[in-house]
């Protein structure tokens, strides 16, 4: 290991009274604010659902959660480590280190899910089979080349596909069980790292669009036509991986729609437009409403049925207090 | 119809905007700054802002913009910019304007909308051009 260490050259004392970019203190009131630990989620409830799992899916989901560990493990402790030396400003680099800690958590919360549902021996068999599948450890491998690399703006690149692409084959499985009312607590918990991972992806992609501003028009090129390439490499990866885990139980075409769904998010993270069309992206609806109670309720526009046409709920009103 | 939107820096709900075939107003960015009163009926798109679900979600600068009364009373539906990632927060602020002006959420999109999102507004704001012609007269 000859690969020199990067870290910041010079260091001046943080004010957080002079801010240079309100996106900082606003994204690390954000992230404080969501503080959370998996200790809070009462998991234990979820014993008698898990054992109403077969084999198969017990197997399947405790390797998905061993995928998700794996990502989690990286971002925390390379990721966003990575991107401190390219911070513009010395508050991006405090919230680098806030996102670095917050992977840590969720890949803890993982092994949480794991004690509370499984045994020893089932764990530790689950994390052999993340170190021997192939595209798994493709996916980890793309990721970190980037990250090794020397180029500050792709790295942000791959790291925003991390946060809001390489996740979501993994995070369809427990939001699946939840649409079915099973592993609900499980399911709370992943909840609140989808919120964490959109903070994440939203904030490393705009610094990324700060970046672009910054390079000629020759470079933004450059860095669009990288950005597509990788996304399409790891994409193609994640269509394997999918298949790996979900044809035993039927699941991949499904997981597949949510896999673009995502990939189209996570590009407009990065300033780009959505590549991939609504045909395939229509997630069931089920698996967004378990996401987001109010996601499925925006295909019904001025038509006067569905919920999303019914006046909002009084109790929603106390935000602020906005007197007329 | 008029659409009038909130955007901050990271520009998402403008870009939105920018895609539509009605014509658009953007809130000024700092909320020192003076509001505009409207003096058409229209729509309103604004993105959800805040760290929990009782605090923060509407930006100051549309809560400005609808402290004017003239602006409550020509505002005709609203259009909340957001991501399912927030949960039961996605599109809040949209809720509650719904809620406390008493007009319907017409729609949703996340981020810089997804494919078809513009088209399937464009065509809901013309319909709601010609359904509320009759009365402009």
């Amino acid at each position: 290991m000859t690969e020199k260490l990067s870290l910041v050259s010079h260091v001046d004392a943080i004010n957080w009274n002079r801010i240079q970019d309100d996106v900082d203190l606003e994204v690390w009131d954000r992230l404080t604010a969501n503080f959370w630990l998996p200790e809070k989620v009462p998991l234990s409830n979820d014993v008698p659902s898990w054992s109403t799992l077969t084999e198969e899916e017990k197997t399947l989901t405790m390797r998905v959660f061993t995928g998700l560990t794996l990502l989690d493990t990286i971002q925390g402790t390379v990721g966003a480590v990575s991107l401190i030396p390219d911070a513009l400003t010395p508050h991006e680099e405090a919230v680098y280190t806030n996102i670095a800690f917050m992977e840590s958590v969720h890949a803890k919360s993982y092994s949480s899910i794991f004690s509370t549902l499984s045994s020893t021996k089932e764990i530790d068999e689950a994390f052999r089979w993340s170190t021997e599948n192939q595209n798994l450890q493709r996916k980890a491998e793309i990721i970190l080349s980037y990250y090794h690399g020397d180029d500050p703006l792709k790295r942000k690149v791959a790291s925003t596909l991390l946060e809001s692409f390489l996740f979501y084959s993994g995070f369809y499985l427990p939001m699946y069980w939840s649409s079915r009312a099973k592993l609900t607590n499980t399911a709370d918990l992943i909840r609140l790292i989808i919120r964490d991972e959109a903070v994440h992806g939203y904030y490393i992609g705009y610094k990324y669009q700060r970046g672009l501003e910054q390079v000629d028009e020759a470079r933004r090129e450059e860095l669009k036509e990288y950005t597509f390439n990788l996304l399409f490499e790891l994409y193609e990866n994640e269509v394997q991986y999918t298949h790996d885990l979900y044809d035993g139980v039927g699941l991949s075409e499904d997981v597949k729609k949510f896999l673009h769904y995502n990939a189209n998010k996570a590009l407009m993270n990065l300033g780009y437009e959505p590549m991939f069309p609504r045909e395939v992206t229509d997630v069931h609806p089920a698996i967004l409403s378990a996401l987001s109670p109010n996601s499925d309720e925006n295909h019904d526009f001025f038509s006067g049925s569905g919920s999303s046409y019914v006046i909002g709920k009084a109790e929603n009103t106390e935000d602020e207090d906005w007197n007329f | 119809m008029l659409v009038v939107y909130y955007s901050s820096p990271s520009e998402y709900t403008h870009r939105f905007a920018a895609k539509l075939h009605h014509p658009v107003r953007r809130l000024p960015l700092l909320t020192k700054d003076e509001m505009p009163v409207v003096d058409e009926p229209f729509v309103l798109i604004t993105p959800t802002y805040g760290a929990g679900p009782h605090r923060g979600s509407v930006p100051k600068q549309v809560i400005k913009f609808l402290n004017i009364k003239a602006n409550r009373e020509r505002l005709r539906g609203v259009i909340g910019a957001g991501n399912t990632n927030f949960g039961e927060n996605y599109c809040r602020a949209a809720d509650i304007v719904s809620a406390k002006c008493g007009v319907p959420v017409l729609y949703r999109f996340e981020l810089l909308g997804m494919p078809g999102d513009a088209e399937n507004v464009d065509k809901g704001l013309d319909e709601l051009c010609q359904a509320s012609a009759p009365h402009a007269t």
